[in-house]
């Protein structure tokens, strides 16, 4: 077995008075695609935020390849980090979102090396040869000069693929990278995410897409009310699950 | 009784008979085509054009403008020189007002409540403030502080200097007129900043670019499109607000040309001389206004909208297409304002 590259211990999170989290544990291995079902509400979308640190948490702990996120440990206290810092370790954590939030007034180009040349310093020749590459990769080589809102909706979202790729993240995070498409552009989606798959990138997807999770996942996590009901390969949680909430949500969906 | 057609009722003409006999069924796309006639519209048009004539009729003719004096001034070195000074003015309080508003608008929106306060607190000041009244105010600065120097604060002062020989009086206008255009711009900066999606500012916290670069890449290039439509306002009104430093008698175009009015009288030419520099320089802001929103404009749109030589091209060239056609029935014309 390959070893923990994502490890969330014991998180809650609350807005307020309400608790989104209440106690998440989940291991993700290296290599591997976890795909997170649930019903809105039940807290995937806030999960995968704490993970990069986009939102913190209020209790338990986070880390990737060993590493806390957003803390750093001495003796018996954590520090919590500066905003330096947390930035650091995102480059590490490649994040593509629901909406793209592809930067509109800059190239598609300019939208994959902004990241490697400001935030890792890397010389701008090998950024936007790696950017290219990146943009063969999703099947978007001609469209490096594009302006975001020249693209369709599926070719957005896989620029924003390539753009977080372009920091060679050691774990990819998806929040629902479907759900804004209209239906027959979800499918030039997913094929680039599983074309990741089998190429051994660690990847957490929170998804509706249960065709998706059934194909490409090595382990299917369902979530309920801020807490993981039950997980495991994909036929034992999709085709028999234990948990009779599990059941309910699935007989909605399928 | 049969029905004959002088005792038919109006417009109940038998087909065929009367002289706006409907075509032959067919073939309408060989008919011609009359446009209709706007008379309302053009009665007025000739109203607005007798009243506009007369009105430069009256530029022309009445003696009072005294045109030649007008000539004698508009370029005249004392004048041109007021003019380099208005400039200075404008550009001085421009960039410093902007450069200190947008200080102010980040710290408004930083998550400090000391810094959100002072920031807050600064705004309300300046903004009650009528500008005439803080230029006099640091015009007489040295009764308030006669001497500036650097030192700690609350403690000794190491080195000082007379404050009037270090801000002169251009320099006390233009302090006053960045203080006042700062409280301004920090405004329309912070409208332009919040204007900005939220979702852009968490991909680049997502993508680890650092903070002033998410800024200065990210959130400002998209603010401004909403800042420089409001920000050009901004500095037109700024650029004929130095009128008012004349209080101050520096010699910008205003207090020229009122200096030389009261030595020759000639009130109304001279006044005429500042309008007109001051319409000149208002159009050639206006003018870089229009590109500079559309250097922003960059990815808003999916094609850039035609820039005013190309749309007048363009217009040009339907006219010649619709001369062209004029006389063909029936063929739809290119629309004019169809610039895709």
């Amino acid at each position: 077995m390959s070893e923990v590259m994502v490890d969330v211990h014991g998180v809650h999170k609350s807005f307020g008075p309400l608790e989104v989290l209440r106690g998440v544990d989940l291991q993700v291995r290296a290599g591997e695609v976890t795909v997170i079902l649930g019903p809105s509400g039940s807290g995937k979308s806030t999960l995968l935020r704490t993970i990069n640190h986009l939102e913190k948490v209020n209790r338990g702990w986070i880390s990737i390849d060993g590493e806390l996120i957003g803390y750093r440990r001495s003796g018996s206290k954590l520090h919590e980090l500066k905003e330096k810092d947390v930035l650091k370790q995102r480059t590490h954590i490649g994040f593509v979102f629901q909406n793209f939030n592809l930067f509109p007034h800059l190239t598609v180009l300019e939208n994959l090396i902004e990241a490697p040349a400001s935030a890792l310093r890397r010389p701008r020749k090998e950024a936007e040869d790696a950017a290219r590459r990146l943009l063969e990769r999703v099947g978007l080589a001609d469209k490096a000069g594009a302006f975001p809102r020249q693209l369709s909706g599926g070719q957005q979202q896989r620029v924003a693929i390539a753009r977080a790729l372009a920091l060679e993240p050691k774990v990819l995070l998806f929040d629902e990278p479907t759900s804004a498409l209209d239906p027959e552009l979800v499918g030039e989606v997913l094929d680039v995410i599983k074309d990741l798959a089998r190429t051994g990138t660690t990847m957490i997807v929170v998804t509706h897409e249960i065709g998706f999770a059934r194909e490409v996942a090595d382990t299917v996590v369902f979530m309920d009310d801020g807490v993981v009901v039950e997980q495991g390969p994909p036929a034992a949680v999709l085709d028999t699950p234990q948990h009779e909430r599990t059941r309910a949500f699935l007989s909605k969906v399928l | 009784m049969a029905s004959t057609t002088d005792t038919a009722p109006p417009g109940a003409a038998t087909p065929g008979t009367g002289p706006e006999a409907p075509p032959a069924p067919g073939d309408p796309a060989s008919l011609k085509v009359v446009p209709a006639r706007h008379y309302a519209r053009w009665a007025a048009a000739v109203a607005v054009i007798v009243l506009v004539a007369q009105f430069a009729h009256g530029l022309a003719t009445n003696p009072v403008w005294e045109w030649g004096v007008f000539r004698d001034y508009v370029l005249s070195e004392t004048i041109v020189q007021a003019v380099w000074v208005t400039l200075q003015l404008t550009a001085y309080a421009t960039v410093l007002g902007f450069l200190l508003g947008t200080v102010l608008a980040f710290m408004r929106l930083s998550h400090s409540p000391v810094l959100q306060t002072v920031a807050w607190t600064y705004i309300w000041i300046f903004r009650s403030i009528p500008m005439i009244v803080q230029l006099v105010f640091w015009f007489n600065l040295s009764a308030l502080y006669d001497r500036l120097g650097v030192g700690i604060p609350f403690g000794p002062v190491f080195w000082s200097v007379d404050s009037n020989s270090l801000i002169g009086t251009i320099g006390a206008a233009i302090i006053g007129l960045t203080l006042h255009q700062a409280a301004y711009a920090a405004e329309i900066v912070r409208g332009g900043v919040i204007s900005v999606d939220h979702g852009q500012l968490e991909a680049a916290a997502a993508l680890g670019i650092p903070r002033l670069r998410q800024i200065r890449r990210i959130v400002l290039p998209q603010a401004m499109r909403a800042i420089l439509p409001t920000a050009g306002n901004e500095i037109i009104g700024l650029l004929k607000g130095t009128s008012v430093v004349y209080v101050m008698s520096i010699g910008e175009l205003f207090y020229q040309v009122q200096v030389i009015y009261g030595r020759n009288g000639r009130v109304i030419p001279l006044l005429l001389v500042a309008t007109a520099w001051y319409v000149v320089l208002t159009s050639l802001l206006s003018i870089a206004q229009y590109y500079v929103e559309r250097r922003y404009a960059r990815g808003a749109n999916r094609t850039p909208p035609p820039t005013p030589i190309q749309r007048a091209r363009r217009f040009l060239r339907n006219l010649r297409v619709a001369a062209a056609q004029r006389n063909q029935p029936l063929v739809p014309l290119k629309p004019l304002g169809d610039n895709r």
